[in-house]
């Protein structure tokens, strides 16, 4: 089982479509679910403390805003952790403020940079399309599962 | 500050989507308990939400996968149902957020369509249609390069 990092990091298809094919995938839910679950002082909505930015300091500069940091606290470790990416190119719904969109190119960056196996693709768009996109995310996770069992 | 003491922890959340010409999410929800083994679950508009420790989930969604396979999509969520911070009864309006999820609905159709369709294919099959790039078929706009020859190129 390899771990895959999504993106967009909310997505429910890739999300499901890693998990179906048998490998872990790494999203959102799984860092907001860490400080969700984790006790400690109420910082709600969704528990991004003052030291969030601190932490985000490892993947963005000082003099990044501290939105984009706080929000590379979250991705950060998942993209350590990250062994395989699925990234979907121009997700219509993947916008925001200017830290969510500095933070989805910071996201892209770390991940282009990291040397791991990487699949690029567009959203369906049509039957014959969604036939080639299964297949794309189907042979890319067959194929890490080769690498990692040799 | 107030301290923080979450509720159910150690326990994860799944959504569980059906877009299925067969199955509603009531069906689902009732099939669903019928095996949840006492796994907390939701039944939403959309489906079901699953609740309880990653040994009695991961099992359960197994189970609800196969109920419909290629109609049955499922992701992770961070909160719990009911959380006070996301929940729609303590927010006084609509939630925020799903902005995603209503997007990617409108794909779903088109996964499903090639899951059923890549259950019958060989390996040399599977391989053309994974190279196959939508790129070349979609229509792009005209080239500005291209426009500007266009308008030059035009007669008095």
């Amino acid at each position: 089982m390899v771990k895959v990092f999504i993106y967009p990091a909310t997505s429910l298809i890739l999300s499901d479509m890693v998990a179906r094919f048998g490998h872990e995938p790494l999203g959102s839910a799984i860092g907001i679910r860490e400080r969700i679950q984790t006790p400690g002082i109420e910082s709600p909505p969704l528990q991004i403390t003052p030291e969030e930015p601190k932490k985000g300091l490892k993947w963005a500069a000082v003099e990044v805003p501290s939105g984009v940091r706080g929000r590379m606290a979250v991705y950060g470790p998942l993209i350590e952790e990250a062994e395989a990416a699925i990234i979907i190119k121009d997700p219509d719904y993947a916008f925001g403020c200017m830290g969510c969109a500095r933070t989805n190119e910071l996201i892209q960056f770390h991940l282009r940079h990291k040397g791991i196996p990487l699949l690029d693709l567009d959203y369906p768009t049509s039957d014959e399309e969604g036939v080639g996109f299964v297949a794309a995310v189907k042979e890319f996770l067959t194929g890490l599962k080769t690498e990692g069992s040799a | 500050m107030a301290e923080y003491v979450p509720d159910y922890q150690g326990t994860v959340t799944k959504y569980v989507f059906v877009e299925s010409p067969l199955l509603t999410p009531k069906d689902l929800a009732v099939k669903a308990y019928e095996i949840s083994a006492g796994v907390m679950i939701k039944e939403t508009c959309f489906g079901l939400q699953v609740t309880g420790t990653p040994e009695e989930v991961e099992p359960l969604i197994r189970a609800i996968r196969e109920f419909d396979p290629t109609h049955i999509f499922i992701k992770d969520r961070g909160f719990p149902p009911g959380d006070e911070r996301r929940c729609r009864a303590n927010l006084g309006g609509a939630r925020p957020g799903y902005l995603g999820h209503e997007f990617e609905m409108q794909r779903v159709r088109y996964i499903s369509h090639g899951l059923s369709r890549l259950a019958g294919m060989d390996d040399t099959e599977m391989h053309t249609a994974a190279a196959r790039r939508p790129e070349d078929e979609r229509a792009r706009p005209l080239d500005l390069r291209r426009l500007k020859k266009l308008i030059e190129a035009e007669e008095p």
